[in-house]
């Protein structure tokens, strides 16, 4: 289970702090789908790096009753100056594993060839996606903390993803930021949706819909 | 703004009711930090070495060349006039002591930024970036230190410490002085931009005062009061001491270094903790 205890963060701005999240309050319990919903810098980012632990709340807490993973995102967790298997090597130390039994596994996955051997600043962001969530499987979270970086991607990826995620894994929560209401619709049974500073959760999607798409054009 | 349908369940009324939150254990904290700082220092190397030409080695080589060429310099410049010790041994004992505690700061400022990607994962925090780059200076100083002393002493141009453990003790204490300073001006330049550049005309101005290149004793009585206020003349007033003996009379106060050290060891981990806490990764 993770549970959000009265949640606020604030960043601070040159014109005095600005609120992005205003006392939240969640349960997401073990083998739960969420999938977060909001605008373009509702929080959506801010809350997976919040749920994961990678950023502290301003006040309030987050618990963690199971292994979360770090935020599968575009950008961060790796060294772009690093190759894909120093990345690799990198992940495992920092979480107790043996990395060489996992280089088939990443290999195989990500289908890299030649280039898991090349620093990751040359790689394509479909690359960067795909070593991300190779990386991830990798490591047996209870959680998977998924920013964009599943529902884009070539229909290859989608379904690997798919099969690793929703079929291998059909027991793991997982938390997922998307634009694309479909693949959200299609694969949570809880929705957030993110904005002013409020958080409100739903259950049927086409409420959630209805909610998010009058709060975008409120704005 | 319409009121949603269904707001937050009763997370709202169990958040109220005071639960624990789930801690690790100190023994268990500490296990998953010494993974995460060797796997810093590991990466570390190879973003800093890279793996062509001698890799890794650059780690003491560097600081090594530097140390020789000063030495050279010092010795055809007979420096020596400012004291009557043997010129390797003076300029391989200031030198090496200057470049362990000189870089660890200039090596911690700015050193947040590079590393913002690792912080996505939550067990890698400020102070584990902060603490394997101090490391991996301790270690590349203090083998370059070590490797000359032992390849002068083969040539025969230096004699090995007398006093081998105070050596030890002057070492630890420059390095102390070092990682604390360091800590302190890497959390200062997270926050403040002028931090890295004051640190700069700074180091280059205290270099020559840092007793590296002379010895207290040569100094006049007044010059000796004050220069002693700078804790890292009386770690190295302490190291020679260690390494020559009753060749020299050294001028020192192990207590008041430890006291100022201890001092920026405070600060300078309260400043990390404060700028831990507002770090957000990209």
């Amino acid at each position: 289970m993770i549970r959000l205890v009265n949640l606020c963060k604030s960043y601070p701005t040159s014109q005095g702090p600005h609120e992005i999240f205003r006392n939240l309050n969640l349960e997401i319990a073990r083998g739960e789908k969420v999938g977060i919903l909001g605008r373009n810098g509702a929080g959506k980012s801010t809350m997976i790096r919040l749920l994961s632990g990678a950023e502290q709340p301003t006040s309030g807490h987050v618990e963690r009753h199971m292994s979360v993973s770090w935020p599968l995102a575009f950008g961060g967790a790796f060294q772009s100056a690093l190759t894909g298997i120093d990345n690799l090597r990198f992940i495992c130390r920092i979480y107790g594993i043996e990395w060489r039994d996992k280089i088939d596994y990443v290999q195989e996955f990500s289908e890299l060839g030649p280039y898991l051997r090349e620093p990751l600043r040359i790689y394509s962001s479909g690359m960067r996606a795909r070593l991300a969530f190779a990386l991830s499987m990798v490591i047996e979270f209870d959680c998977f903390l998924i920013d964009e970086v599943v529902a884009v991607g070539d229909a290859r990826f989608h379904e690997k993803c798919h099969a690793e995620l929703f079929e291998k894994r059909a027991d793991r929560s997982l938390i997922i930021v998307s634009h694309d209401a479909n693949y959200v619709r299609d694969h949570c049974s809880k929705l957030c949706v993110l904005s002013e500073g409020e958080m409100s959760v739903f259950t049927d999607p086409d409420e959630a819909f209805d909610f998010y798409h009058k709060a975008i054009h409120l704005q | 703004m319409t009121t949603p349908a269904m707001t937050t369940p009763a997370a709202t009324a169990a958040a109220t009711a005071a639960s624990p939150r789930p801690q690790l254990s100190l023994a268990a904290g500490l296990v998953v930090q010494q993974r995460v700082i060797a796997a810093l220092l590991l990466r570390e190397i190879i973003t800093r070495y890279g793996r062509h030409n001698i890799g890794f080695l650059w780690l003491f080589v560097e600081p090594m060349l530097f140390t020789l060429a000063v030495t050279l310099l010092w010795g055809a410049l007979k420096l020596n006039h400012v004291s009557s010790l043997p010129i390797t041994a003076f300029a391989v004992t200031g030198y090496s002591s200057i470049l362990l505690w000189r870089n660890m700061p200039g090596r911690l400022i700015g050193s947040v930024g590079p590393n913002l990607a690792l912080m996505y994962h939550r067990q890698v925090k400020v102070i584990d970036v902060f603490l394997s780059r101090l490391l991996l200076e301790f270690m590349g100083a203090t083998i370059s230190f070590i490797t000359l002393t032992l390849v002068f002493w083969t040539f025969d141009w230096m004699k090995l410490p007398e006093d081998l453990l105070q050596v030890t003790l002057g070492w630890l204490m420059l390095t102390w002085f070092g990682c604390a300073l360091a800590l302190l001006l890497g959390a200062l330049a997270e926050e403040y931009e002028v931090i890295e550049k004051l640190w700069h005309p700074f180091a280059y101005i205290i270099m020559p005062l840092s007793g590296a290149g002379f010895i207290v004793d040569s100094l006049p009585k007044v010059g000796q009061d004050y220069i002693l206020y700078l804790p890292m003349v009386d770690a190295i007033e302490y190291l020679r001491e260690g390494f020559f003996g009753s060749a020299v009379v050294s001028h020192y106060d192990m207590g008041y270094t430890a006291a100022v050290n201890l001092l920026l060891t405070a600060m300078g981990l309260a400043k990390t903790r404060v700028i831990s806490q507002k770090v957000v990764p990209e």
